[in-house]
């Protein structure tokens, strides 16, 4: 009961923030320099080719008209249609999400275990060389350029060893080994920053967690220390960690827009490039507010596993 | 642990601030790498006697050797000297963003803290920001603007406005509730006056440290929208579109992008040292070391 009560509210939340992000997502294409027209019209066409094309945007109304109709199509489930392949964004999106998906899952699946591991370990031996080495490892991660060392990956990996592909996706329906061993690469590259950013909260909450009254109970009952840890403060360490985990996710699937590009990845990071090189405006426009849309659910479902995991939790 | 935040202290114990940061370890080591970047980047013409744009076809691939330390790239141009002086676009971004995105979110945080009627307004649209992840948002931003580096330090705050406002706002919103704030109110104080005198100083601290971070992740963002093709325009160096231009040599001529990449993670580096420092002294409440 609590949990609906919960969602509810959270839903009531949400509203103002979808409508924000879908005016400023209207607005973003409006920025644009020049006339969107005659930029997808070309240099060749004459004038009643680019009023036509004008007319086919709407884009002779008026900018409140053009908005609430901008808005109307929304809440038809209308995110518009690329100019350049005559596909809409939806179908477009449908296309590409398995691929951003698996790679971020894949890439969360590496993250979550290792981050954790690190930060609690890190935390239990606190200010030994353990500690160190895994702070300055998680400091490299957040400060070291995720491309960058994705490409000097691949020149170890792939060009000069021959272990991994070095680009390329393949489809979960070819089988789950060629798939993962597609995605393997990118999705570790990926994880490096979350990884960094993840042991360093898991070590702080560890650390608080490890302070606390009932854990010294535990240790003086004799409860081995591994217990202690395991069983007493690995479930208070999770708290702040999924309260991470949406940031994570906002994080991996940013990165992933520019670790799809070093490894050919067809995904929504590359659609959305693709979009912006070839000035496919409403492509743009659309996939990005989509991913907005997928972040305010993602939040949403962070914040109810939060409820979950920590009763604490209240709404007021 | 029990301390008041640095703000909060008399005048005299703010060098006792200084010197913490001076005795911090990261605090120093981040402080050196940034101030010999920073100073690299002024007097570049200085250390390098190469233009960063010439090109010289003879000279073309060479690998890292006494005359051009980190080599040459595609059209002869020494890498070291466009390294040094792509320091000063790319710090240069990095400081943009983070005064930009400072002023904007400070005054959005501040104004949504004082006037109570604006805050769920400012909060909306801060959260609606927020919704797109940060690097996808500079990215439609810096897209829509057109590749030049105005449009990239724009699109860049843009997308970190909304944490620092955040961060201003909640020590605000302590602040504003503190008895020598009531004092000032009761005996008469503007708002204005509340907002300059008290709730600014006191914000400072926090404010601070969220800067650093977002000069370092600037610095990462500038060099993705560079590889991306969204960066400042070439032939002007930045850290980002040096690797950008060296990406399709990166087997034979590891070189070219090897070095420029060496050159964002010291940065980086350098500044999260100097914002973890920073947070340890000047905000207490959230220091993790013992």
């Amino acid at each position: 009961m609590k949990l609906l009560r919960r969602l509810a509210y959270r839903l009531g939340q949400a509203v103002p923030v979808i409508l924000v992000v879908a005016v400023l997502a209207f607005f973003l294409m409006h920025l644009l320099p020049g006339d969107p027209a005659v930029i997808i019209a070309g240099t060749e066409a004459g004038p009643e080719a680019v009023e036509r094309i004008r007319h086919q945007l709407g884009l002779d109304r008026s900018i409140p008209e053009q908005l609430i109709v901008w808005l109307w199509h929304l809440a038809q489930g209308d995110f518009g249609t690329s100019i350049i392949h005559n596909e809409s964004v939806l179908s477009a999106l449908a296309d590409r999400m398995p691929v951003t998906l698996s790679l971020t899952l894949v890439s969360f699946a590496i993250t979550i275990p290792v981050g954790i591991l690190f930060g609690v370990a890190a935390a239990k031996f606190r200010n030994t060389w353990i500690d160190s080495a895994v702070m300055f490892l998680a400091l490299v991660g957040v400060s070291v350029p995720g491309f960058w060392i994705a490409i000097l990956s691949v020149i170890l990996f792939s060009v000069t060893l021959g272990w991994l592909p070095a680009s390329g996706y393949v489809p979960l329906s070819q089988g789950v080994l060629p798939w993962l061993l597609a995605l393997l690469q990118p999705a570790a590259m990926l994880a490096l920053f979350q990884i960094g950013f993840l042991a360093r909260m898991a070590r702080s909450a560890t650390l608080d967690v490890l302070d606390q009254d009932y854990i010294r109970t535990a240790r003086a009952k004799g409860v081995s220390e591994w217990q202690t840890i395991a069983k007493h403060a690995f479930r208070n360490t999770l708290i702040p960690v999924v309260t991470a985990t949406g940031i994570i996710l906002s994080l991996l699937m940013g990165g992933s827009v520019v670790i799809e590009q070093v490894f050919a990845l067809p995904g929504v990071g590359r659609l959305i490039v693709q979009a912006i090189l070839t000035r496919d405006y409403p492509m743009v426009q659309g996939t990005l507010l989509a991913l907005a849309f997928m972040f305010v659910a993602i939040n949403l479902m962070v914040d109810i596993v939060y409820t979950w995991v920590d009763p604490r939790v209240r709404y007021d | 642990m029990t301390e008041p935040p640095a703000e909060l202290l008399a005048p005299r114990r703010r060098f006792q601030v200084l010197r913490r940061l001076a005795r911090h370890r990261s605090f120093r080591i981040g402080f050196v790498i940034v101030v010999l970047l920073t100073l690299a980047a002024i007097f570049a013409p200085l250390i390098t006697s190469f233009d960063p744009t010439a090109m010289r076809a003879r000279i073309r691939f060479r690998p890292p050797q006494a005359a051009y330390w980190f080599g040459t790239d595609n059209f002869g141009r020494d890498v070291f000297t466009r390294c040094l002086y792509g320091a000063r676009l790319s710090l240069s971004i990095g400081l943009g963003v983070a005064l930009l995105s400072g002023l904007v979110g400070t005054i959005a945080g501040i104004v949504s803290a004082q006037y109570r009627r604006l805050d769920a307004v400012i909060m909306r649209l801060m959260d609606g920001l927020m919704a797109f992840p940060a690097i996808i948002l500079a990215i439609g931003l810096a897209a829509a603007m057109g590749p030049n580096i105005g449009s990239l330090i724009v699109a860049l705050s843009v997308a970190y406005i909304p944490r620092t406002a955040r961060i201003v706002r909640a020590s605000a919103l302590v602040v504003r509730e503190l008895e020598f704030v009531d004092a000032a109110r009761v005996s008469g104080a503007s708002s204005l006056r509340i907002i300059w005198k008290h709730l600014l100083p006191n914000c400072m601290g926090p404010l601070l440290v969220q800067l650093t971070f977002d000069f370092a992740y600037a610095i990462l963002a500038e060099a993705a929208l560079s590889f991306l093709g969204i960066g400042p325009p070439p032939p002007a160096p930045s850290w980002g579109n040096i690797i950008a231009e060296g990406r399709d040599q990166a087997v034979e001529s590891w070189w070219i992008m090897f070095f420029p990449g060496l050159a964002i993670s010291l940065a980086t580096l350098g500044m999260n040292l100097l914002g973890d420092g920073l947070r340890d002294v000047l905000d207490p409440r959230l220091k993790v070391e013992t």
